[in-house]
């Protein structure tokens, strides 16, 4: 369809579930019936509290020996298990180490 | 003779291979890319010499050059196919290749070096009279030990460590033969053996063959296995090098399920090694351990209470 302000095609996109058509050239949004409705339902519900976020759990952890680091490595505690290498940051000292006999 | 007399022998080696086309030199100073009791390497333009350590026997350095010679897609070939003699050293020339940059671990590439191992561990070792000695990673393993043994003591994480040596199987203590005698393995792998040669972006190739030979290929896997399990390497870059060295049909562990019955001896030898090396040093230079250092010595307390998961292919 073409925006009726400037003539210019329109897209279509999903937000939050909702599809809505923003004009390629203004910017403008054109909503369907009852659309507007759903985006201010889910406006209220973002104002709740949010549910509990699910376990940190991208993708199974690689299996680990029963010796292993009780997080991070040694049970399958994911990115965010509290191991040494937690964030972006590696440690200098382990740095050193993969590169040493 | 003196490592301050090496140098310069070492470095004059390096240039006459650069120049042995009999162009001048133009190349300013040499750089020294090891000066270690075991090593000392010295590039010249695009050439490098290596002196190896001064116990090296000839012999056996000159299997382990053939094998590098021979194998030209995983090993960096040798510009010269035997060791030659600088001042009382064993010398082997090599071409420079890019190494991994240390300052930049993040860009490590786990994938190929995966393959490159898988590649190594599928090539025939060569036969009598070429065959090479067999891989020394489980000595390597011994000598740290003792080393930690004859430390001015009492330290607290002397006792765990030792513990934990006494926990594997005599053959990953060096005090017997290995259980596997015909797998080829590198023996000491870690993200310092990796060069992109012709640099500085040509292929991966493995460096370093002073403890190359036969043996338990699983050895070369136990070096991440080990930091992986200490909590130290992320599951994503223990994953990746895990799956591109199982995808290139690498022998060491199965081609599915839990690597761990043939990874955990290894994996805990590598373990002692690295916290006995880091407790041996703590001690000599009167200092505590850094955490690094004690998430080593903290997996070899639990290694002292868990018995070993053996793999089918290796009897105690």
């Amino acid at each position: 369809m073409h925006c009726p302000k400037c003539h210019a095609p329109m897209h279509t996109y999903n937000r939050n579930g909702v599809q809505i058509e923003q004009c390629s050239g203004c910017r403008g949004i054109f909503l369907d019936y009852g659309e507007l409705e759903a985006l201010t339902r889910l406006e209220s519900q973002w104002t709740q509290p949010a549910p509990p976020p699910p376990a940190p759990q991208a993708y199974p952890a690689p299996s680990a020996p029963a010796w292993g680091a009780p997080h991070g490595g040694g049970h399958g505690g994911g990115h965010h298990g509290g191991g040494h290498y937690g964030g972006h940051h590696r440690h200098k000292s382990f740095g050193h180490m993969l590169f040493s006999s | 003779m003196t490592a301050d007399l090496l140098l310069p022998a070492l470095a004059e080696k390096a240039r006459t291979a650069a120049h042995a086309d009999g162009a001048p030199c133009l190349c300013g100073t040499p750089s020294t890319l090891a000066d270690r009791p075991d090593a000392t390497v010295v590039r010249h333009a695009w050439t490098v010499a290596k002196a190896h350590a001064p116990d090296t026997v000839r012999t056996e350095l000159a299997l382990r050059l053939r094998v590098a010679t021979t194998l030209p897609d995983v090993l960096l070939p040798p510009l010269e196919p035997s060791p030659a003699s600088v001042d009382g050293r064993l010398v082997t020339l090599w071409p420079y290749g890019s190494p991994v940059d240390p300052d930049d671990p993040d860009a490590a590439p786990w994938e190929a070096a995966g393959a490159l191992l898988a590649r190594l561990h599928r090539t025939p070792a060569p036969v009598a009279p070429h065959a090479p000695p067999p891989m020394r990673g489980p000595a390597k393993a011994a000598r740290a030990v003792a080393l930690l043994r004859a430390a001015p003591g009492p330290h607290p994480a002397v006792p765990p460590v030792l513990r934990a040596w006494a926990t594997l199987p005599a053959w990953a203590r060096d005090a017997a033969p290995m259980p596997d005698r015909t797998t080829l393995c590198h023996g000491d792998l870690h993200l310092g053996q990796f060069v992109r040669h012709p640099a500085p972006d040509g292929p991966w190739r493995l460096i370093d063959i002073d403890d190359l030979g036969t043996g338990v290929a699983a050895w070369d896997l136990a070096r991440p296995a080990a930091w992986y399990a200490c909590g130290l390497l992320p599951p994503g870059e223990w994953a990746r090098f895990l799956t591109a060295y199982r995808a290139a049909a690498g022998p060491a562990v199965p081609a599915d399920g839990d690597p761990w019955p043939a990874l955990d001896v290894p994996a805990r030898a590598l373990t002692v090694q690295s916290a006995a090396r880091a407790v041996t040093k703590a001690i000599a230079a009167d200092r505590p351990l850094d955490e690094v250092e004690l998430s080593l010595v903290d997996a070899c307390v639990r290694m002292g209470a868990i018995p070993l998961e053996l793999g089918g292919d290796f009897e105690k």
